[in-house]
This record gives structure tokens, sequence and C-alpha cells, in this order.
């Protein structure tokens, strides 16, 4: 086995702790295209975190998953981008 | 364990830690700049680099042809789309006011959003006014 385990359970927690500046983020920012930028953050760790569970729990149907979330992750950020800068455009 | 086994098992891991290391520099920088821009570079490099190097280590780590398939192409998915999000968050960042870096000395654009937020306001009360003559 030349997965190390241990090693990608650490990484995932690490990846749950960048979560915490999202959030944050998403709850104080200034602006709300802050708000916005830590709702894109949170999608990239989800994509992130789908892979390397596929990784640790050797279910690799998941794969599947982060092709999907990477083009509904694009659709939300541009969706926010319209909802940030309203009928402006 | 034969060396190239080894060596596989060290370069995927290694992808595996530089990409989440990209995570926490997104991270830390959403935590400490001082503007949305700033932030929105930070998030959109380190996060679209993040997710590649990633998704490397997943498949040098388990390299058979159907997980390179799907990875690739989301792989490429990532490059394209993220950078492109990025650049709508921001640009709508900027039509929505917020605040620029304290050093800024130059915005031209500014002035010239300004012209066509008043040329199309111009525009639109210019019909009920065509309709009251």
């Amino acid at each position: 086995m030349i997965v190390n385990p241990a090693l990608l359970d650490a990484l995932l927690v690490v990846l749950a702790l960048t979560l915490l500046p999202a959030a944050w983020r998403g709850a104080t920012g200034p602006t709300e295209a802050d708000r916005a930028i830590g709702a894109d953050h949170a999608f990239f760790v989800f994509v992130a975190v789908v892979a390397l569970l596929a990784l640790r729990t050797d279910r690799y149907e998941i794969l599947d998953v982060v092709v999907v979330a990477t083009l509904v992750g694009f659709l939300s950020a541009v969706t926010l981008a319209r909802y940030i800068s309203r009928s402006r455009r | 364990m034969n060396a190239a086994v080894l060596v596989q098992s060290l370069v995927g891991h290694t992808a595996l830690v530089l990409g989440v290391g990209l995570f926490v520099i997104a991270a830390i920088g959403l935590l400490r700049f001082g503007d949305a821009y700033s932030r929105l570079a930070a998030t959109t490099k380190s996060g679209t680099l993040g997710v590649c190097l990633v998704l490397l280590g997943v498949l040098v780590l388990e390299p058979t042809w159907a997980h390179a398939v799907i990875l690739l192409v989301a792989i490429a998915l990532q490059l394209v789309t993220a950078p492109v999000g990025g650049f709508a968050l921001g640009r709508a960042a900027f039509r929505s006011d917020a605040p620029m870096p304290a050093g800024t000395a130059y915005d031209e654009l500014h002035e010239h959003v300004e012209r066509e937020r008043r040329s199309t306001e111009d525009g639109e009360s210019r019909v009920p006014a065509g309709e009251q003559e």
C-alpha cells in the first residue's frame, strides 16, 4: 500500500481548518464581494476534500463528483458576481 | 517496496501536501489582506493551483486509465473555469464600489464606469420624457 492514511487524515483536518477563515470572511466581510470570495474558497476546498476522501476511503466513484463540482463552482462564482453587481452587470 | 513505487508514493504525497499548503496560504490571505481585490487574488490563484496539485497527487497515487480520464478532465476544467470565475467576481467587486487598497494612486477605470453608468441612466430617463411630450 503506497498511500499513507495518517498523512491523508492530517491533510483533511488542515483543509477543514482552512474553511474557518472562509466562514469568518463570509460572516463579517465588509463588502458583499468579500462574502462571495469566502464562498468561492469554500468551494475550492470542497473539491479538494472530495478528491482526498476518494483516495482515503478507496471509493473512486466519488471522483465523478469532482468533475461536476468544478462546473457547479464556476456557475456559482458567475452567479454570485451577477448578484453582487445587481442589475448594473 | 521497490524504488519505482517509493518514488511514486513520494511524488504523489508531495503533490498532495503542496496543494493543501496552497489552500492554507489562501486561507491566510483571506484573513490578513486588507481589501477585496487582494483577497480575491489569494483565493483564486492558490485555489486553482491547489486543486490541480491535489488532483494530480491523487492521479499519481492511483494511476489507472479511468481515474486519469476523470482527473485530467477535472484539472482542465478547473484551469479554464476558476480564473474566469475569479475575474467575474473581481469585476463585480469593482462595479459594486468595493474600496480600493489604501495606496492606489490612479483609478481611470472608475471614471469610465461612472460615465457608462450615467449614460445608461440618461438613456432610461429620456424615454419617459419623450412620452410626456
